[in-house]
Order: C-alpha cells, then sequence, then structure tokens
C-alpha cells in the first residue's frame, strides 16, 4: 500500500482516477482502518485529505457552516453556534461510537461509508445539508441525499470524493432533532432512527417539515409525506398520527439479529414522533 | 514493502522511527519503540485498551496509522508518572483495586486523564458514558468509576 498525502484537492482527484488498483480516502480512519484490519479490503493507494485547507475548519458563510470534511464528531460538538443552530445534527454525529471514535470519525465518512443505520446522515438530510465534492473535472454540489445509493454504496465517481458539508442558515422559529433505538445506552447501531426539522409561523403553526428515517431501508429515506401531514396544523395527536403513518408506510426494513420488519417499522414510527415533539420545542413551539 | 520515516513527539520526547505505510500507529508504539503500555485488545476501534492521546484528542491507537502522526503530539500511559511520583489516577487505581487483569487499565487511565482534563467534576454518568469505548471483563466497572471519583476528588483539590 502506498500512504499519499497530496498537496492539492485537484492532485488527489487526479491521483485517484489515474489509480488502477483499489484506493481509499482517509480522513477519520474509523472505517477505513477496521476493513484494513479484517483484510476486507486490501488498498493499494491511501490518500489522505486532512492536511488539506479547511478540511477541518468549521467556517461561518450565507448564515449557516461549512463543515470541513475531516472535522470530528468531538470538534463538531464543540462549536457552541453549530449546535445552536443546528442541534439535530450535531446530536446525530455525536452519538457515533466511543469518546476515542468521537475524536477521529466525521459527518462526511459516515455519509460515504454508506451504512443505511448512519447516525450522522438522517438529521443531515433534514437540515438539507449539501455536500462539496471535489472531482477530477472540478466541483460539484451535492445534496446529501443523494450521496448514498445502498449498503456500503455512494454516488460518487471515481476520483471524487467530499471536501466540506454545508449546513445552510435555518429560519427563526425553526428546530430539528435526532433519535435513534439501540437495546443498550451507548455503542451500539440504530436498530431504527428518525431525524425531524420543523419551520413554525408565529402562531406555532408548522410550516415546513422534512422527516427522515434510518436504518430501515437500503438508504436513509426522506418521507415526504410525513413532512407534509405536520404542515398546516400545530402537531395535535391527529397531525401526528397521520405523519407516524406516512414513516411506517416509508419503511421497508429487513429483518436481521438487531430487529424485526415489524419493530423496526412500530419504533421509527414511535421516534419520529418523539422527535417531532422535542423539534417543535426547539423551534419555540408549545403545545 | 518499503518503509517511511515519520517523526513525532512522544510524551515529550522527539521520536523519529520508520514504519510500513499500512502499520497501525499501535504496533508501531509496541513493536518499534517497546513502548508496550497501550494494549492490543480488538484491533478494531471498539474496547479501549490502546488508548493513547493525539494531538489533545482521544484516540484508539489501533485506529491511527503510525505514518499519520508526522509531526503530531503523542502521549501514552508510559508518560502519565512523573519519575516515580504516580499520577493520582493511577495510584488510586492501585489503592482502590480498581483492576484485576490489568489488560484494560492503561486505556482506561489515558481516557480517565482525558476527561478530568475537559471536566474535572464529572458526575458518575458521565464517567460512565466518557469511559463507554473501554471495556473491561473484570471488575464490573464499580470498583472503576469510584477510583475515577476519588481521583478527580483529589486532583480538584490539590
Amino acid at each position: 500500500m502506498r500512504y499519499v498525502k497530496p498537496e492539492s484537492f485537484e492532485a488527489a482527484a487526479t491521483l485517484l482516477r489515474d489509480e488502477t488498483g483499489i484506493s481509499r480516502i482517509l480522513a477519520g480512519g474509523t472505517d477505513v482502518l477496521v476493513q484494513l484490519k479484517a483484510e476486507m479490503v486490501e488498498p493499494d493507494l491511501m490518500v489522505d485529505l486532512k492536511h488539506l485547507p479547511g478540511m477541518r475548519e468549521i467556517v461561518a458563510e450565507d448564515g449557516g457552516f461549512r463543515i470541513g470534511a475531516a472535522v470530528s464528531g468531538a470538534q463538531l460538538g464543540e462549536h457552541d453556534a453549530v449546535k445552536a443552530m443546528w442541534p439535530g445534527v450535531v446530536e446525530g454525529v455525536e452519538l457515533i461510537g466511543s469518546s476515542q471514535v468521537q475524536s477521529r470519525a466525521t459527518m462526511a465518512g459516515n455519509l460515504c461509508t454508506g451504512s443505511p443505520a448512519g447516525d450522522a446522515v438522517p438529521a443531515m438530510v433534514t437540515a438539507e445539508a449539501v455536500a462539496r465534492v471535489q472531482g477530477p473535472d472540478g466541483v460539484r454540489d451535492v445534496p446529501v441525499i443523494d450521496i448514498p445509493t445502498g449498503p456500503g454504496k455512494n454516488s460518487l465517481n471515481k476520483g471524487e470524493f467530499i471536501t466540506s458539508i454545508y449546513l445552510p442558515a435555518r429560519p427563526a422559529h425553526a428546530g430539528d432533532c435526532y433519535l435513534r433505538f439501540i437495546p443498550r445506552t451507548e455503542m451500539d447501531i440504530a436498530v431504527s432512527s428518525a431525524a425531524v426539522s420543523l419551520t413554525l409561523d408565529e402562531e406555532g403553526t408548522v410550516t415546513d417539515a422534512r422527516i427522515a428515517i434510518g436504518a430501515v431501508a437500503p438508504t436513509v429515506r426522506l418521507v415526504k409525506d410525513a413532512g407534509a401531514a405536520l404542515v398546516g396544523a400545530k402537531p395535535d395527536d391527529a397531525a401526528i398520527a397521520a405523519m407516524v403513518r406516512a414513516v411506517e408506510a416509508a419503511c421497508s426494513p429487513i429483518t436481521d439479529k438487531r430487529g424485526t420488519i415489524e419493530f423496526r417499522t412500530k419504533t421509527a414510527g414511535v421516534l419520529a414522533k418523539r422527535a417531532a415533539l422535542i423539534a417543535y420545542g426547539r423551534a419555540g413551539g408549545q403545545l | 514493502m518499503k518503509t517511511i520515516p515519520v517523526a513525532t513527539t512522544i510524551n515529550g520526547d522527539e521520536t523519529e522511527f520508520l514504519c510500513h505505510a499500512d502499520e497501525s500507529l499501535l504496533d508501531v508504539l509496541r513493536d518499534r519503540l517497546g513502548l508496550t503500555g497501550a494494549k492490543e485488545g480488538c484491533g478494531t476501534g471498539d474496547c479501549g485498551a490502546c488508548s493513547v492521546m493525539m494531538n489533545g484528542r482521544l484516540v484508539c491507537s489501533c485506529l491511527v496509522l503510525g505514518v499519520e502522526t508526522e509531526g503530531a503530539e503523542i502521549e501514552t500511559i508510559e508518560g502519565m508518572a512523573k519519575g516515580d511520583t504516580l499520577h493520582p489516577l493511577q495510584r488510586v487505581f492501585l489503592e482502590e483495586a480498581a483492576l484485576q487483569c490489568g489488560i484494560c487499565t492503561p486505556g482506561i487511565l489515558v481516557a480517565a486523564k482525558a476527561l478530568l482534563e475537559k471536566n474535572p467534576d464529572p458526575t458518575d454518568t458521565e464517567v460512565r458514558y466518557w469511559l463507554a469505548g473501554n471495556l473491561c471483563r473484570c471488575t464490573g466497572y464499580d470498583k472503576i468509576i469510584k477510583a475515577v471519583q476519588t481521583a478527580a476528588a483529589e486532583m480538584r483539590g490539590a
């Protein structure tokens, strides 16, 4: 294996495009180095990008924040302004792994690794976060939801990688939340999960709602029907019940050792309900 | 496979070593530098026995490549005592028998020290969550949590 620290994003993209063997990108390393150890992959080329400009920085931009692709969960969690604006995104990222893993793991890595259960992904989707992708032919911006395409798969082309993730500005009277179910209290993979982002008017009526669910389909899903069920009212029992029905209808999970189809579907609805009520409170709404 | 020269700082000492591109920091510490305090439990970041500090952050040294530590500041369990004087955490772990076989202990001490530098007065729950990535199959954790709290109280008073 060759280990390379390219001098620029362009050089990295060209290097990755021209590599004929197996290549991997090293940011946090918390998935890649585990795969290496398990001999699931034997890369010919390992490209370390952490030293490149902006990769470890959180920068205010147009009312939102641009998060470098190598910013760790711990670093993100220490950033009070991001936490205040997108608490659901930060709480999702902070659920990944142990204190040790938090020192290294990144939201971009969690996204690209393509796990349906990735804790950072649902709230990024409901935040309408945008990944900045560098490739051999230049830079493009891709909505986060379009990056994962299935378990372990993503839509990036050969030579492409994420350099940052943009969390947009959020309007007044808005709040988000991410919840997952695990059978213990820490250090586990979501059996199912839900993120909710709400915007309210002055009276507390929901004007915009986005709901995403994790670990209940091959990729994280944005459930537009579920969001629509909350718009135009306060999240009362009837609106919540309609939202939960839409969430359950959007689930197509598998049964495995961590949960059955029925259990995952049911808990996704429960989590969406709880997350919606927390997001509503964070947005300043009162029931 | 050819070896790569790496210059780093370990426990305050400038250190140079050669390693392969795919060699973990843990393997470098143990097999090339003779620093065998960090232990390999799982090798996949689950058990925390290999915990060290890298640039002020707690990491599993099995999930860091040796070549990534170029220019970095590494602190290991070997740097925790000052000469013959144990760190309060080390001493209290001995006094209160917060270990049995001892394999997890170096990682737990490094992790606990990192916690107390961030949060000198944690709750038991905060200690348990912070140490959730450090597995111990002997103690049942209670003595570890109590020892961390005893040392924390002593360090706050010091």
